[in-house]
């Protein structure tokens, strides 16, 4: 007796998608009893969940590991500080719905190279052409800021609707700008859940787990994992677009492969083989980056250190090992 | 009608004349063993055709359309398709949605990206019938890297089966099996490719299983061919036996 | 005219530095099939270790020519923590990749910090020994004998290299290893004392790469990932795990480097990546290339 599948099954779907609304509810009600800098962190941390969320179509679902993610969120953050210097743009939407294509395109050109190469190789390429757009942004100082970085100012939220002036602009402005970014974390995290369930999600897997099996399938591996590449930076460039704002400043930093380091090892610590890994690993890197960087100078050498431990010790990253451990406790589901 | 040929197709690795000059006709509807020993050069024959290798000279033609230096997928959307001696699977993905892969791919629905793959009720059939036919769909939840050895085989063969090929290479698809499990499959994929009307070239070593499943027998020997008939013909080819058994026949 | 010469000679200086770091990390994938992305950082240490001895004995009282002695120290204390840092690294040779890079990428960060906090933010340098040799003239212009003891290094460090690889019994073991881990493990070699040597060697040379560089120039943080970077440019375009490669990658990225700097300073950098890309774009495995 064989199981129906043809039926579509809704109910985990329907499980997930409450468990999901659940957790969206939860974040909105928190500002309500954490103080305004405990707000800013959090703010923070969706955003490195952002950036993770991108950064793992890539490595957890294509199989491709990059060194180079911080080129794409320095340059969703240097547009923004570009577009309100150079066009005194302060509309928050502007910033997105510009940034966005400029990040996209420049994904684009840098997936192009790199895709044509695996593993090793892409790496390599992926790390090479973030120093250059890194020292692009060092060199040309009278157009970057040079070290010191661009000063971006408030922006102005949903068209105008909310401006940020006058006495208590700075809590207001956080407060806000806080739903304004989980709004956006909650429409990637649905967009990333629906790519990745997608025929073309199962196509990046699939090319990821046997590439030559995938090819005999007749897919086209370069252009699946070019269009992956272009995705993921896109989504790492938005993150750097809702960065900028709440920073205030944007430096040559933000592009330099010690950043591209923490994109990796936030989602190595969450894990990279589920679709939570990289939104815990953003959202508990935050935390840990902010305490231990108050803590220690060597904090790169923290990072290192963790980072080979989780390597050798964990590297389904928390989210994985945590699966791990309730599907064994959990009991067997009889196969029909 | 001919639906493959070869023309002196050759390749070469360093001194091994893997393919010498093959010419090998395939017609619509037949099944082929192609047979010989180790190193005959049956897969790399396999390998130039489905376009994993690149010859050094010769051209193939595919229903008249030379292919000889298409790219994989523009074979596969030919109408060319092939399973594996060594079973390639996409491990990590369940059985269901490893076939699943090959009918997206086929219906072009694969660069879906706005859609759920679950939610698609054409293929989910489609899917289902496959894996009936292939007698797997009690373990159509299951990662395909927990199958047994015979599941394996016959679910690599059902990935290549469901891109609903015009002509189907088999690469020893009963090695490394039971005996048992040697005839389910065979008599799967007999079935399978008989009902479908799909044309279908085996690699095998097991004379039992070509002798009875074969309209066709084509044998190899060096990157040549040697014998070229019907079982019968074959089995009366005394070069064959010579080949085969390492001794000449007694008279 | 002159001009040229010295041009030419500055390529060569540089292309000897680039030679040791790329052959280092070339033997290493060579041998162990993996990409050490820490290779950069045991040419920083080199360099570090090294001006920090000449510092030392100069303060000691040391006369400036015995300092040169304390270039091999440099790249023999790199050697040493490459024999330490390799068995921890063993473990993962059989991993997937994604966690070979992953977890020599720690390393990188590891050892970056550490540089920091053993010698703090300043740079050091090594001058002494460069002034310890004369200034020669080059056709009216002057020319510092130093860089063409480089050059010379760069030449005897990669014949004696393709003679150990190549001409003695341990090489032999050196390419069994590379080609067949398993079966050479089974025909008696120890396998992991060939590890072990070839990644010793592999951080000597890059070590070497940063001893003989800091007399010329300072030793700063971050040294060691623009070195990484080139490193890679190199072996992209000679071919990773080739001698030859490493070689002719070495040349060609240090003259158009030269070149580079002199007409396009803003952007050498980007022409460099961009014959790097080229030549992934015409031959995927480099020049040379076996990966």
């Amino acid at each position: 007796m064989t199981a129906d599948v043809s039926r579509v099954s809704y109910r985990p779907k329907l499980l997930l998608f409450a468990a999901a609304t659940l957790v969206l509810v939860l974040l909105a009600l928190l500002p309500l009893y954490i103080d305004l800098y405990q707000i800013q962190l959090l703010t923070y941390g969706l955003i490195a969940a952002i950036a993770a969320l991108g950064f793992n179509l890539l490595l957890g679902y294509t199989g491709l590991l990059s060194f180079g993610h911080s080129a794409f969120f320095g340059i969703g953050a240097y547009s923004v500080a570009f577009l309100l210097r150079d066009a005194g743009i302060s509309l928050m939407e502007f910033y997105i719905l510009i940034g966005l294509p400029i990040v996209a395109l420049v994904s684009a050109l840098l997936g192009y190279i790199c895709v044509r190469h695996t593993r090793i190789f892409f790496g390599i390429l992926t790390l090479a052409l973030s120093q250059v757009v890194w020292t692009l942004a060092y060199k040309f100082f009278w157009l970057t800021g040079g070290s010191d970085g661009l000063r971006v100012a408030r922006p102005n939220l949903l068209a105008g609707m909310f401006t940020f002036t006058g006495g208590g602009a700075f809590q207001r402005f956080i407060s806000a700008y806080y739903y304004y970014v989980l709004a956006v974390f909650a429409i990637c995290v649905v967009v990333m859940w629906v790519i990745v369930h997608s025929p073309f999600g199962k196509a990046l897997q699939a090319i990821r787990d046997n590439e030559t099996r995938a090819a005999f399938l007749g897919l086209r591996i370069r252009r699946f994992r070019w269009v992956a590449f272009l995705i993921s930076g896109t989504m790492t460039g938005l993150a750097g677009i809702l960065w900028v704002p709440l920073n205030g400043l944007t430096t040559p930093e933000v592009l330099y492969w010690t950043f591209s380091g923490e994109i990796v090892f936030m989602t190595l610590l969450g894990g990279f083989r589920n679709f939570t890994g990289p939104i815990v690993g953003g959202l508990l890197f935050t935390y840990l980056k902010t305490y231990a960087v108050a803590t220690t100078e060597y904090w790169q050498l923290l990072l290192g250190v963790v980072l080979v431990l989780l390597v050798m010790l964990l590297p389904t990253g928390i989210v994985g090992a945590l699966s791990a451990a309730t599907a064994k406790l959990r009991p067997k589901e009889k196969s029909a | 009608m001919i639906l493959l040929q070869t023309i002196d197709l050759s390749k070469q690795f360093g001194d091994v004349h893997a393919c010498d000059r093959v010419n090998f006709t395939v017609n619509k509807g037949e099944f082929l063993s192609l047979v010989g020993s180790n190193g005959a050069g049956k897969t790399s024959l396999v390998n130039l055709i489905s376009g994993h290798l690149a010859p050094d000279s010769g051209r193939i033609l595919f229903e008249g359309t030379d292919v000889t230096f298409a790219r994989i997928h523009e074979r596969i959307r030919a109408g060319i398709a092939r399973s594996f001696q060594i079973v390639n699977l996409f491990d990590a993905l369940t059985v269901f949605d490893n076939v699943a892969l090959s009918i997206f791919s086929r219906e072009r629905k694969i660069v879906k990206i706005a859609a759920l793959a679950d939610l698609d009720r054409d293929v989910r059939r489609e899917v289902l019938d496959v894996l009936s036919q292939f007698d797997l769909a009690a373990k159509s939840a299951v990662p395909a890297g927990g199958l047994a050895q015979g599941e394996r085989k016959l679910l690599d063969v059902a990935l290549a089966y469901a891109l609903r090929p015009k002509l189907l290479f088999l690469d020893e698809p009963t090695s490394g099996v039971s005996t048992r499990d040697k005839t389910q499959i065979m008599d799967i994929v007999s079935s399978v490719v008989r009902a479908g009307a799909v044309t279908a070239v085996i690699i095998e070593h097991d004379m039992d299983v070509v002798f009875r499943y074969s309209d066709r027998i084509v044998m190899m020997h060096e990157g040549k061919f040697l014998a070229d008939g019907t079982p019968e013909e074959i089995r009366a080819n005394k070069n064959v036996a010579n080949i085969l058994l390492g001794a000449p026949l007694s008279a | 005219m002159s001009i040229l010469i010295i041009q030419i000679l500055n390529s060569l200086f540089y292309a000897s530095v680039l030679f040791l770091i790329a052959a280092g990390l070339s033997l290493i994938f060579g041998v162990m099939r993996i990409v050490n992305m820490a290779h950069g950082s045991f040419y920083a240490v080199g360099a570090f270790v090294t001006a920090w001895l000449v510092g030392r004995a100069i303060a000691l009282g040391v006369p400036a020519g015995w300092t040169f002695l304390l270039i091999p120290v440099g790249a023999a204390v790199v050697a040493l923590l490459g024999i330490v840092i390799e068995p921890l690294l063993r473990p993962f040779y059989r991993r997937a990749e994604e966690y070979q890079l992953l977890v020599t990428f720690g390393l990188l960060l590891i050892l970056e910090d550490v540089i920091h906090l053993l010698w703090g933010g300043l740079p050091l340098s090594a001058d002494p020994v460069m002034d310890a040799l004369p200034i020669m003239r080059i056709g009216g212009l002057v020319y510092p004998a130093y860089n063409l003891v480089v050059i010379g290094v760069g030449v005897v460090a990669a014949l004696l290299l393709w003679a150990v690889i190549y001409r003695t019994k341990f090489g032999v073991m050196l390419r069994a290893t590379s080609q067949d881990r398993r079966m050479a493990s089974a025909l008696g070699l120890n396998v992991g004392l060939v590890y072990v040597s070839a990644f010793a060697i592999g951080c000597f040379m890059a070590g070497l790469g940063g001893a003989i560089i800091v007399p010329t120039q300072t030793a700063v943080l971050g040294m060691g990932i623009d070195a990484l970077i080139l490193a890679f440019v190199v072996v992209v375009i000679g071919g990773l795990g080739s001698l030859q490669g490493a070689l002719v990658g070495a040349l060609i990225v240090s003259f158009v480097r030269t070149a580079g700097i002199q007409f396009f300073p803003e952007i050498e950098l980007a022409v460099l990546y961009l014959i790097a890309a080229v030549v992934l774009l015409v031959k995927p495995t480099g020049l040379f290339g076996t990966a």
